[in-house]
């Protein structure tokens, strides 16, 4: 079974209350030299049959409507070609 | 790309500039250019824009606007009135009040959760403004249809944005109102209230006075949030046929805004502010400008200095970033360092941006370059004002012709019977605790009524029991019939509703929710709403404290229906005595108080039963109205009745259901002579409350009515577990209950 990785982030411009407080507690842990920190979303979609277009169009919607709020957040859809091997990305506009 | 200074603007007065897409009108535009007797640079042109909306400017709303100063009445209470950012109430024993209602209608409808969080956020730091703690907010809320999947969608994330933001701030939401209603497809209206506490001496004002004094930005840092937001979203109707122009959507963070209600009450403790200002709508625009504007008139700014979460900002997007949880200070050179202090142990984040100078022009630099020098007046306070033409649309006389009185009325018993099991069953008469039990109502200790409560109240002096109440009302049916009696009677509505629960109405603060000004239809709406809210608190001697114009809220060329929201402040002197709405021990006696008529125009009964809207609403009778509080309020504090609840949308019925489930008794009513059963469970005449008296307090109670010509009719007793209308119909409890709570868990959850 394949497996299709769709992350989520907040748009760029958009504030992240969650990412500012990691950043804001690394120093106080001792970590240094992190400039900035984004916190997002990681779904792992395991598909049934193959990963062609029409499944990948499936995932995009299911991304678009679902999975991620596109007013203020951006997502990618990324293909996991079978264990270890490299993953295709396949980049979503949104 | 060249930085647009105020001197390249004097050398390039042909540059063609974006003006119209800013949202100015041409006229407005070269308005500009004479004030400034040049082009404006980019900067000015987006602070213009920005600020010349009508959402932050009025223009449109103003002249109407002027007559809730002109026929403001005598009022001792009115320690600040209208202009600040929240108007404040003396309440007694050295303590004042401020409260404010405010619109986040169009950002809650592209994103419900975000919109609706940072219209709590914006509301509390208008009160934090004032120099006064937040200690409870309350969100009149309008959608669409209960059915409409947008609702679902709309509906659960303005719900959540409302909990999760004032839960996070530890704030208790103690009340409000959900409407629904087709008209508001599209167009919801998110209102949000908020009400703080604070000393006489505490009292603060948006102003920056006092040469040298230095302007200090202090809280979240600055970012590509709601850009344009404030002339984009507010103030163009939403219409298919154009690519969206979809501004960042602003963010909100609760954690952030607590810490900056802390740190700003603490340096107004240690005396370090002479003037503050948060920032809202239209960001550091509004706040340079109008701090300006309102001290001395002179300001220098270097904007490089603001702190950005992303350094990619251009000049003209700092200025009008929306970033949340930000406020402006106005803080003397001496006491800088102890502010900054202050700030530095809070955890937020202050810069020296500024200072006030002495002459009469904003000036903002940028790495030295001057990009803004104007007359910070023409920006904030004198910008323009329109008279838009109005006239009564001419569908108006063939909707009041349509008299709801004329509707087939239930012909048996049964009928009846069914018929109010539906109307009670129906999304707007229903109980709306799925939503409220979202909202923590009791968070800081002092929430003493909440929903569903007919009002919301809260102790303000543990010692004393001094307490403050509020209720929120609005019924656009009735405001579409008629817009002066509908909004008459939204006043009267949240007037009854504070003095039912024990405490006098003192003030006011209203939020105006209307459709596009530039239909004249909708203007006469407009103009009869705020005629009618003026001489109606004229009467009632509650002062208009301030509040808020949502205008443009509609699709295309269909308008919501007029929804003046008004939400009236009222002290009680001890919270013990406050009157709760459930019938709560049995054997008491049911009084009906006021005067009921067969009035159904816009009534509950006309909308779920037919489907209709037509006559006209219930007649308004003020001076009564201040009848009714004063023998309500005199009741509760003589504690001559246990129980009251006030009646309007669904009529008797409705509140009769509401009192007797709250209680968990049943009441056995009879029918008084004269009356036919439908009108006197139905009517929605205005006036009007139940109240339940102990036995012991009877004759008492009868004679303070008799003696001041309040009518009061004897119409039950509080017994058993169902509501028993005699020679009528009997309906147990559990089964009104399932009617009344599963309609919007079976919607929306």
């Amino acid at each position: 079974m394949a497996r299709v990785v769709v992350d989520v982030m907040l748009k760029p411009e958009i504030l992240d209350p969650q990412g500012q407080a990691v950043q804001r507690a690394l120093p106080r842990l001792g970590f240094e030299g992190i400039a900035d920190v984004r916190q997002g979303k990681r779904f792992e979609l395991e598909v049934e049959g193959p990963v062609d277009d029409a499944a990948l169009a499936r995932i995009h919607q299911i991304a678009e409507t679902f999975l991620a709020n596109t007013v203020i957040e951006d997502f990618s859809v990324k293909v996991e070609v079978g264990e270890g091997a490299d993953a295709t990305a396949v980049k979503a506009e949104s | 790309m060249t930085l647009d200074t105020t001197k390249h603007a004097a050398q390039t007065p042909e540059a063609e500039q974006p003006w119209a897409e800013l949202g100015l009108k041409q006229d407005e535009y070269e308005r500009v250019r004479a004030i400034l007797g040049r082009r404006p640079t980019g900067a000015e042109l987006a602070m213009y824009s920005v600020m010349w909306s009508e959402h932050c400017s009025y223009k449109s709303s103003k002249v109407h606007l002027r007559q809730f100063g002109e026929k403001a009445p005598e009022s001792d209470a009115l320690l600040v009135g209208i202009g600040e950012n929240a108007g404040v109430v003396d309440v007694g024993q050295g303590y004042a009040v401020t409260f404010k209602v405010e619109s986040h209608n169009h950002p809650s409808y592209i994103e419900p959760y975000q919109g609706a969080a940072t219209g709590v956020g914006g509301i509390v730091r208008d009160i934090l403004a004032m120099g006064a703690r937040p200690v409870a907010v309350m969100d009149p809320l309008r959608f669409g249809a209960a059915d409409h999947p947008d609702t679902k969608r709309v509906l659960p994330g303005v719900v959540a944005g409302i909990g999760g933001y004032g839960n996070c701030l530890g704030l208790p939401n103690i009340g409000g109102e959900v409407v629904f209603d087709p008209c508001y497809q599209g167009n919801p209206l998110v209102n949000a209230l908020c009400v703080g506490v604070m000393k006489h001496e505490d009292i603060h004002l948006a102003k920056a006075s006092g040469t040298g004094n230095k302007v200090i930005l202090y809280g979240a840092r600055t970012g590509g949030d709601g850009i344009g937001g404030v002339s984009v979203l507010a103030s163009e109707t939403f219409d298919d046929s154009k690519p969206t122009k979809r501004p960042a959507v602003q963010v909100g963070d609760p954690f952030q805004e607590k810490l900056l209600i802390e740190c700003t009450l603490e340096v107004f403790k240690e005396d370090l502010v002479e003037g503050i200002q948060d920032l809202g709508g239209a960001g550091l625009s509004c706040a340079t400008s109008e701090l300006a504007s309102a001290g001395s008139g002179g300001m220098r700014v270097e904007l490089d200095t603001v702190p950005l979460r992303d350094s990619s900002l251009s000049p003209e997007e700092i200025l009008m970033s929306e970033s949340q949880e930000r406020m402006c200070a106005i803080v003397k050179p001496e006491k800088v360092d102890r502010f900054l202090e202050i700030c530095e142990k809070w955890d937020v984040i202050a810069t020296v941006i500024g200072e006030v100078t002495d002459g009469e022009r904003l000036e903002i630099y940028w790495h030295g370059e001057q990009i803004v020098d104007v007359p910070p007046r023409t920006v904030a306070h004198e910008g323009p004002v329109y008279e838009r033409p109005y006239a009564r649309p001419e569908w108006q006389d063939a909707l009041q012709a349509d008299d709801a009185g004329k509707l087939p009325r239930p012909a048996t018993a049964e009928e009846l019977r069914a018929q109010i099991l539906k109307v009670i069953a129906s999304p707007n008469q229903s109980s709306k605790s799925w939503i409220t039990d979202q909202y923590d109502r009791f968070v800081q200790g002092n929430t003493v009524l909440a929903q569903p409560e007919d009002s919301g109240m809260v102790r303000v002096d543990e010692e004393t029991g001094l307490g403050v109440a509020v209720a929120t009302d609005g019924n656009g049916r009735y405001a579409k019939l008629d817009p002066y009696a509908g909004a008459q009677l939204a006043l009267a509505e949240s007037y009854r509703n504070v003095a039912a629960s024990g405490a006098k109405p003192l003030a006011i603060s209203n939020c105006l929710n209307f459709g596009s000004p530039e239909d004249p239809a909708v203007m006469w709406q407009f103009a009869e709403a705020t005629r009618g809210l003026a001489d109606g608190c004229l009467t009632l001697g509650t002062p208009v404290t301030g509040g808020n114009v949502s205008l443009y809220n509609q699709t295309g060329e269909v308008a919501i229906h007029p929804t003046p929201v008004v939400a009236v402040l009222g002290v009680i002197d001890d919270v013990a005595r406050r009157t709760p709405i459930a019938f709560a021990e049995e054997g008491q006696l049911l009084y009906l108080l006021g005067d009921t008529a067969a009035e159904l125009g816009g009534s509950a009964w006309s909308q779920v039963i037919h489907d209709h809207l037509g006559g006209l609403p219930p007649k308004v009778d003020l001076e009564r109205e201040r009848l009714l509080a004063e023998i309500l309020i005199s009741a509760s504090r003589d504690g001559m009745v246990d129980a009251a609840h006030d009646l309007s949308d669904g009529g008797l019925i409705q509140a009769l259901a509401e009192s007797c489930l709250r209680g968990g008794n049943g009441a056995r009513i009879v029918v008084p002579d004269g009356l036919d059963p439908f009108v006197l469970l139905f009517s929605e005449s205005a006036g009007r409350a139940i109240v339940a008296v102990p036995r012991s307090e009877e004759v008492r109670f009868n004679d303070m009515c008799g003696a001041r010509g309040l009518p009061a009719a004897r119409i039950g007793v509080v017994d058993g577990d169902a509501i028993e209308v005699q020679g009528q119909f009997s309906i147990p409890l559990a089964e009104l209950r399932e009617s009344y709570e599963a309609t919007i868990p079976g919607l929306l959850a």
